[in-house]
């Protein structure tokens, strides 16, 4: 194989080409963190010019129309093209090496899950270019959402539909990965908790996005194909999107919160140098959390009209799901007891997600109690508290699995100093942003409002909020100038810089492309740990060195990605003009025409034989 | 286990279609999908059951629906899942032949299916004028039974070219995978339709 | 309920929160100085968890804080094993128990306030109001009365009032953060709610479901006033004349050139017979602001006229002929105003209605 002696330099195109036809589960994870690194940024510079557009009563810095559709894309692009994205991209890098797998399930899927959602992340985005992007809000409540003028809604229609196919299919993949690839010994319950949230969110995400696949065939028939589901005039009713939707949203939630939670577990862990604290209990936690999640969905539509029984009853299931909640964080802090706590970068994040996301729970209880969120509802307090509860949780974790993963992903280590500079900027940027908004909520500002009157007594607040925002803008220049600053150097670190006590520590970094040589044997929890503390180097295997079996690359998920990419474009314009239809049957047939050559090209990938291995090893 | 053992395996084991890891994991993923599927089609008869009163003036079901022809599509549709089981027993038992003639039986199963819906179909815009656009009502009968429609021409379209695919070739540890799975997929076709004829056309007439 | 509540309001902290809160936030437009029955229901339930949230964040952080600082690493202690506990079974039931607890204490009052607001025993016998949302304002029909007005709804002190509430496009949603909570206005089914306010004068109402471009500006007022004065303002609607004629030579100039144009859409009577286009007109003379949002002013009428858009994006009066084709004068326009001015249902405003718009012209200058 002459892969494996891959020291030598390649040229730009044959990297491209790699990563392009790449089902390498480690490869594709650095694509999904450098593609939602992107729309992160793109989200975070949306989220800028609103808090620009509040910075004084009656601004004019955008208009209304076109801040209609900042708002409506920073939040879309957040949760599914960032947040989303960012989770898959340690799921991808870390899970498969924590269970002690040589990759994901379905290989070839894994790809294809990436190319859908670039594609649908980029199709969303193509709104902006072509008269005006989504402007119903990222709910896109119907009939807002069915009768908004322009192709906006429908790019948001179709770029979701599929990015949504490869977010499904991803789930799909990390269960069977996690059911039937796990080395000998990783029984359920010794799995790392990044895994076990990953498993449960994959779980949810199967059961969740279906609902909004139908919720957006719905809207998608109703604007480009005349039914009439949340068109009163016809007989439908605007309501079932949104119970569709947040049958699906309120999941997404916890799809997004469950990783995060996994994420600070392995880092509150390690760097205690503890076991974690009531494992057993965090793992139930966790998956009670996964089905309390589904049992939910209507506290956000409280002031819908559906009735006292009906709030009463999603309000006590929803402050239910707050017991495994604090059960976890009372884990995290007693795993924190005793422990040998070292500060560095990964572990400020951790540190400082305890109290942020305990404010973010406190208020998450409060907008359950369904009579006081009659005043809540749809205020600037509800987006304080979903930003503590997303911000704080996700997308905390995501800095700090950044830099708890950099070294096993790049095998560089982010600097230090940065990294606590970033933190303390966005910590404090974020608290200054979010935390007078509970008040201005309350003080009479609704959520999606373009601009506010003067003499409300709203100006201060919405000031301090905006210097907020440029604090976290700051903060993450200097995360994009560490990272290009660590790249340069360059300077390599061991396989296991943090002490760590799972599986993926007990490899190289970055981990040859078949991750383990032989599996590993693994006898309890944080199994690399025990062997460390029996005086061991790394694991011992439980198979002799045998030929390594791997998939083999593929360029078909792009081209499939993109005949979808073009067919939704089909759909959009074949309403102007029927012509546009053939489109729909150029992608289709694409897009067939590949799940076609899959179904009959047989495809048995190939092995690594052991003297190659050994070559390597230099024996 | 090398190629050469995965496509031409000396004996063919009991259960082919778990015999190899990637066999495993299409098994348990076909089993995932078929969840989420699930979740999919409850949402659409979710929606179905908010809005078949939403008749908005047009034909109601009562008027649209006759039992004599969806019947007949049922037990066309019950029985294409039957002769699929008995193309699946003769793939345990490796015999090929056999099992592509009873893959053949419910594919011509299905085609009769199919073309049933589709004069029905046919039969309600042309006598009824009734259409996705005629009210809430006609959008979520036509979006349900449509995606199940769509289902079926999906699942035909997979049988036969696994069939054609390999004919020449026969069974191994590599295709009896594909064909379990699509197998798999055509009992759930069949299961949401057991729901479709009560839900909608039970429901509908009664 | 309530007796129970007067007595846990005493309580010193309640008090504390009380003064903190009501230090923010604009009067009648805040929900922290609950002036109305739901707000006030609303209120003991936001204050409620917010004290056994406090008393959570308390704990967490108190260990939180002592962990921090009693374990870190210590210089020298890098290579420190500490003990690897695996759980502790008596501490998982406690914080386990403990928050089931607290959230029961939650729980019985939202339970019951959620219920008590949804109460229609008495709709029968009080004031019905027809609510219709509109991109991007509101009409208000009073079902027995049988009149109708626009973004200003007059309401009794201490009386309760049923809203029932529908939208004629997309969704909009009913807020009067100081009297009530907020209900959302769905074009497919009515939902109904009531307000009871405590004590006379304007408040600030918003719409809080994105409804489009001017969402933001989607406001309403409602006049809170005594029983009699509410008995006169009804009076007084009843008996506004389709057929009124100007009394100034302006202002008959304006209403010939309202009478081609603007009365297609803008009736100024306050019959309910009238249909829904445009803002009903009758009383426009007696408003507390122009389009909801400006300080009541000839200027602001006048500006209105001539730039709905830039006013309100996006509303419906864009698609009014005369700035289709550009015709309208200012000067033409400030007639119109006076004929405007001149609609009254009643010859003096309100009370409140005075001091409301003298606060807010003093406020802005």
């Amino acid at each position: 194989m002459s892969t494996l002696v891959a020291t030598n330099k390649k040229s730009f195109g044959s990297t491209i080409w790699d990563y392009l036809t790449t089902v390498d589960h480690k490869k594709i994870a650095i694509m999904y963190l450098i593609a939602g690194g992107f729309f992160f940024i793109l989200g975070g510079l949306e989220a800028l010019a609103i808090r620009w557009q509040l910075v004084q009563p009656m601004n004019d810095f955008v208009s209304a129309g076109f801040y209609n559709e900042l708002i409506t894309m920073h939040g879309t692009t957040m949760i599914f093209l960032a947040a989303m994205p960012l989770i898959f991209a340690f799921m991808n890098a870390v899970v498969p090496l924590q269970i002690g797998a040589r990759d994901v399930a379905f290989p070839f899927v894994n790809s294809l899950s990436f190319w859908l959602f670039l594609f649908g992340g980029i199709m969303l985005n193509v709104g902006w270019f072509t008269g005006g992007a989504a402007d119903a809000g990222w709910t896109a409540y119907a009939p807002l959402s069915t009768t908004s003028p322009g192709q906006g809604v429908d790019y948001y229609v179709l770029g979701l539909q599929i990015s949504g196919a490869g977010t499904l299919m991803g789930g799909i993949n990390f269960l069977v990965t996690i059911v039937n690839m796990r080395a000998p010994g990783m029984t359920y319950m010794r799995m790392p908790l990044f895994t076990w949230t990953a498993f449960v969110a994959s779980a949810l995400i199967l059961f969740a996005f279906p609902a909004l696949t139908v919720g957006l065939f719905l809207m998608m028939f109703d604007r480009l194909f005349g039914s009439g589901f949340f068109d009163p005039s016809m007989g439908g009713n605007s309501v079932i999107w949104q119970h569709l939707f947040w049958i699906f949203g309120h999941p997404e939630v916890y799809i997004l919160a469950l990783p995060a939670f996994g994420i600070f577990s392995e880092i509150i862990s390690t760097f205690s140098k503890k076991r974690l604290f009531g494992y057993t209990a965090m793992v139930f936690a966790t998956v009670l959390i996964g089905f309390l999640g589904f049992m939910v969905w209507a506290h956000h539509m409280f002031t819908v009209g559906m009735g006292p029984a009906a709030n009463s009853i999603f309000a006590v299931a929803t402050m239910a799901i707050a017991v495994p909640t604090g059960i976890k964080i009372f884990n995290w802090l007693f795993t924190l007891w005793g422990g040998n706590i070292q500060i560095n970068t990964a572990m400020l994040w951790a540190l400082g997600f305890i109290p942020t996301f305990t404010l973010g729970g406190m208020t998450g209880v409060m907008v359950a109690a369904a009579s006081a969120d009659f005043q809540y509802h749809d205020t600037y307090f509800v987006v304080a508290h979903f930003h503590y509860v997303i911000v704080g949780g996700v997308v905390f974790a995501l800095f700090a699995g950044t830099h708890y993963w950099w070294p096993k992903m790049f095998g560089t280590i982010l600097d230090e100093k940065l990294g606590k500079v970033t933190f303390w900027l966005f910590f404090v940027g974020f608290h200054l942003t979010f935390f007078i908004q509970h008040f201005l909520g309350l003080m009479g500002m609704p959520r999606r409002y373009w601009t506010y009157l003067e003499g409300q007594n709203l100006d201060l607040g919405n000031l301090i909020s905006t210097i907020g925002a440029f604090l976290m803008g700051v903060g993450t220049i200097v995360l994009l100038i560490n990272i290009i600053k660590t790249s340069v150097k360059n300077e390599k670190v061991s396989g296991d810089p943090w002490d760590g006590r799972t599986l993926e520590w007990a490899i190289p970094s970055p981990p040859p492309f078949y991750n383990f040589k032989q599996l590993p044997l693994v006898r309890g929890l944080d199994p690399l740990w025990i062997e460390k503390m029996e005086g061991r180097k790394g694991m011992t295997p439980a198979e002799p060195l045998t030929d390594i079996h791997m998939p083999n690359n593929s360029f078909i998920p792009f081209v499939m990605s993109l005949g979808l990419f073009i067919a939704g474009f089909g759909f959009i314009y074949q309403k102007q003009d029927i012509a546009w239809l053939s489109l729909v049957f150029v992608g289709m047939g694409i897009t067939l025409g590949c799940m076609l050559l899959r179904s009959v090209k047989d495809d048995l990938g190939y092995h690594i034989h052991k003297e190659d291995l050994k070559k390597e090893a230099g024996e | 286990m090398s190629e050469h053992d995965v496509l031409n395996p000396g004996q063919m084991p009991q259960n082919p279609e778990k015999a190899t890891l990637e066999g495993k994991n299409k098994f348990m993923g076909f089993w995932f999908f078929l969840g989420g599927e699930a979740v999919l089609f409850a949402s659409l008869f979710g929606t179905y059951l908010a809005l078949n009163d939403s008749t908005n003036g047009g034909k109601s079901s009562e008027e649209l629906f006759g039992l004599e022809l969806v019947f007949i599509m049922t037990m066309l549709l019950l029985t294409s899942s039957l002769t699929s089981v008995y193309a699946m027993y003769h793939m345990k038992n490796n015999d090929f032949k056999k099992m592509q003639i009873w893959l053949g039986i419910t594919v011509a199963l299905g085609l009769g299916f199919l073309g049933f819906e589709i004069y029905e179909f046919y039969h309600y815009i042309h006598e009824y004028e009734f259409t996705l656009r005629s009210s809430a009502f006609g959008s979520a009968f036509y979006t349900l039974v449509g995606f199940h429609g769509g289902h079926v021409v999906f699942g035909l379209l997979w049988i036969v070219s696994l069939m054609i695919r390999n004919a020449k070739r026969g069974l191994n540890l590599y295709n009896a995978p594909k064909f379990y799975v699509a197998s798999l997929y055509w009992h759930f076709i069949d299961v949401v339709w057991v729901f479709i004829f009560t839900v909608v056309y039970l429901m509908g007439v009664l | 309920m309530k007796e129970w509540m007067g007595k846990i309001r005493t309580l010193s902290l309640f008090s504390f929160l009380v003064i903190i809160l009501s230090a923010c936030g604009k009067d009648n437009l805040t929900a922290l100085v609950p002036k109305g029955y739901g707000a006030e229901e609303s209120f003991n339930v936001i204050l409620i968890s917010i004290l056994v949230m406090i008393f959570v964040f308390i704990v967490v952080m108190a260990i939180y804080v002592y962990v921090i600082f009693k374990f870190r690493q210590r210089k020298g202690q890098e290579n420190h094993i500490p003990k690897q506990t695996e759980g502790n079974k008596t501490l998982e039931v406690v914080w386990t128990v403990i928050p089931i607890l607290l959230l029961i204490i939650i729980a019985v009052p939202t339970i019951a306030s959620t219920y008590d607001l949804a109460d229609e025993s008495e709709k029968e016998d009080s004031i019905n109001v027809n609510v219709q949302g509109m991109q991007f304002w509101w009409n208000f029909e009073y079902a027995n009365e049988e009149i109708q007005t626009s973004q200003e709804l007059y309401i009794p002190v201490n009386e309760r009032v049923y809203l029932n509430m529908l939208s004629s496009d997309v969704i909009h949603s009913f807020w009067l953060p100081s009297i009530s909570g907020k209900m959302d206005v769905n074009p497919d089914n009515e939902n109904t709610m009531y307000i009871e306010a405590y004590e006379e004068g304007v408040y600030w109402g918003k719409c809080t479901e994105f409804c489009g471009d001017s969402h933001s500006l989607m406001d309403f007022k409602v006049v809170v006033v005594s029983q009699e004065e509410y008995d006169q303002w009804v009076e007084g609607m009843k008996n506004t004349d389709p057929e009124y004629t100007a009394e100034s030579s302006t202002a008959q100039e304006g209403q010939e050139m309202f009478a081609n144009s603007c009365i297609s859409c803008h009736a100024i009577d306050a019959s309910s017979s009238n249909p829904v286009v445009g803002p009903n007109l009758a009383d426009f003379g007696n408003r507390t602001m122009v389009a909801g949002i400006k300080n009541y002013s000839k200027e602001a009428i006048v500006d209105w006229i001539m730039n709905p858009g830039e006013i309100k994006p996006g509303n419906g009066m864009l698609s009014a002929p005369y700035l289709q084709d550009n015709s309208m004068e200012e000067e033409d326009a400030e007639k119109i105003a006076d004929f405007l001015m001149e609609l009254k249902a009643t010859d003096e405003p309100v009370d409140s209605v005075e001091q409301f718009k003298k606060d807010e012209t003093e406020n802005n200058n």
